[in-house]
């Protein structure tokens, strides 16, 4: 008796762990299939040259303040911890070289992606929630246009242009505050600061920041219009999806960086 | 079963099943050009799902469907897109883009689909909005400021924009006051009236028995997926079917 009690408790958690597995694979399917169709229409005519600015403006420049903000307090964070690390082996003529490897290759793309997953992520699933539960979505089928053309297409072209850019000035704000931390808080001589920097700091390793930062903006912004389609009702629905939106914006980003980080460093 | 000369819509042993649900069963259904027939029926019954039909937004799982003459399963995407054009159709809550105007909203399919010059755009859109009754007041005003009459009235000439043969209205009045529902059938007819000589069928979907025995042609009873009546509206009142009974002395 009390083994088969048992027995059925365990098949019971079993299967649902085989269930939610099947679940994330059927899932990974779908945002595959997706992502195929936002392909597609990417490269048919017409051509959304208009609304693909208009996104640009809104996942890029509207996100330069944040990450210009963002940025420079990492630096500026950065250049402490290294150097109070550093100091006791005698090498904080180096903190420059590490801050600047560590903005470039991951805390730059990374957390610009996470910024721009939170902001314009979150934005981009609540609109095309918005739009599919009061129809707008149908609206523009029954009209014969694609709404993934019209309302994916130029957010997915538009972050995965933006997020290397914003990726870009975070490194270079985060330098910025790094330097101006190193040289006139912790007192390390500026020329020495800036020597050690050109001396370890290569252009590989500022690309691979941006090959990153371009995938992270592909990936989020495929997955927040994803989440934007998939809701189907209410407010609520919107509620759900945006926050679907971001987590997984979020954790596509930390995952991904792992495997881009471990392939990046073979080929560059 | 009605049966006319070269229909708009045709569907024939049209069936549809989502999985195992069998939503729409065997459908031999004519819709006759230039008419207005209302489709009656029971929250749930499958309208939205013919009507879903008849745009080609979803392919019966057995049988066909021809609009104006045109298999629907022959089309390409690409041609079943474009296809579309023939449509308008109005939402529930009217679907009006909202981050566009009352204007730019009706100049959505003109400057999508035609070639016109802005100002051939302005006349046409002040042609369209002054036809269901929108004074310039309200051009460059977004849907969030218009109330749910208005809306319907904008929604309306955007559909109508690029002269449609088949106007599809899903539930046109449902969860109006009554005012407002008879502004709305009212526009429903007029329409209908307008774009008479040029050739324009009429379909909706509904619940509400009375209006549609005054403004159809002709009204049909769908009931879980099937077609339980079908007649010209002045006969409809007088149906024998149990169920429709029930449904018009609801
Ligand atoms: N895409 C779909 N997938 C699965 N079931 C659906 C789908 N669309 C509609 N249904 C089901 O079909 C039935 C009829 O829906 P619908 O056509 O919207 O009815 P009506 O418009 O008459 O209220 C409902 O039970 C609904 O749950
Ligand atoms: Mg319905």
């Amino acid at each position: 008796m009390e083994n088969v009690k048992k027995r059925n408790f365990l098949l019971a958690r079993i299967e649902r762990l085989g269930a939610s597995i099947i679940e994330a694979v059927e899932g990974l399917g779908r945002i595959s299939h997706f992502a195929g169709r936002v392909f597609y229409w990417m490269f048919k005519r017409p051509y959304r040259t208009k609304l693909l600015i208009n996104q640009l403006y809104f996942v890029g420049n509207k996100s330069i303040f944040i990450c210009c903000l963002a940025g420079s307090f990492t630096g500026m964070v950065m250049a402490y911890q290294t150097y109070f690390g550093f100091k006791i082996i005698n090498v904080d003529s180096l903190v420059g070289p590490v801050v600047a490897l560590t903005l470039a290759k991951e805390l730059a793309p990374v957390l610009a992606g996470l910024i721009v997953a939170g902001r314009a992520g979150a934005a981009m699933a609540a609109q095309i929630g918005t739009m599919k539960v009061t129809e707008q979505v149908d609206a523009l089928e029954v009209m014969g246009i694609s709404s993934i053309q019209y309302l994916a297409v130029p957010r997915v072209i538009a972050t995965t242009i933006a997020l290397p850019m914003l990726t870009g000035l975070y490194l270079f704000v985060g330098n910025a505050g790094s330097v101006l931390v190193g040289t006139k808080a912790l007192m390390i001589d500026e020329a020495i600061y800036l020597n050690k920097l050109g001396e370890f700091m290569f252009m590989a390793d500022i690309w691979q920041g941006l090959i990153k930062a371009t995938v992270f903006g592909f990936v989020i912004s495929l997955v927040a219009t994803y989440f934007g389609f998939q809701v189907r009702s209410g407010a609520e629905g919107v509620g759900k999806g945006t926050n679907l939106a971001v987590v997984w914006g979020m954790i596509s980003v930390l995952v991904l960086d792992y495997f881009l980080t471990s392939f990046l460093v073979h080929i560059l | 079963m009605l049966s006319f000369d070269k229909p708009a819509i045709n569907m024939k042993d049209l069936s549809k099943s989502f999985g195992e649900h069998s939503i729409l069963k065997n459908l031999n259904f004519e819709i006759p050009k230039n008419k207005i027939v209302t489709i009656l029926g029971f929250s749930g019954a499958g309208k939205s799902t013919l009507l879903k039909h008849m745009l080609g937004l979803l392919t019966p799982t057995s049988g066909s469907i021809s609009v104006l003459g045109q298999n629907l399963e022959e089309l390409e995407e690409d041609e079943l897109r474009h296809f579309r054009q023939n449509f308008g159709m109005l939402f529930q809550y009217a679907a009006l883009f909202d981050s566009l105007s009352t204007y730019e909203n009706v100049a959505f399919p003109l400057r999508e689909f035609t070639k016109l010059t802005e100002e051939e755009i302005f006349l046409r859109v002040q042609d369209l909005l002054t036809s269901v009754g929108l004074e310039e007041s309200s051009y460059y005003k977004l849907p969030s400021e218009l109330s749910g009459g208005m809306r319907k009235r904008v929604g309306l000439a955007r559909a109508l924009a690029l002269n449609p043969r088949i106007m599809l209205y899903d539930e046109p009045t449902t969860g109006l006051d009554p005012i407002t529902t008879k502004m709305v059938n009212d526009l429903i007819v007029s329409m209908a009236e307008k774009n008479k000589d040029r050739g324009m069928t009429s379909v909706i979907i509904s619940h509400d028995v009375k209006a549609s025995l005054s403004i159809s042609d002709f009204i049909a009873f769908l009931d879980r997926g099937s077609i339980v009546e079908y007649l010209p509206a002045s006969e409809f009142a007088k149906s024998e079917n149990e169920l429709v009974k029930r449904f018009i002395n609801l």
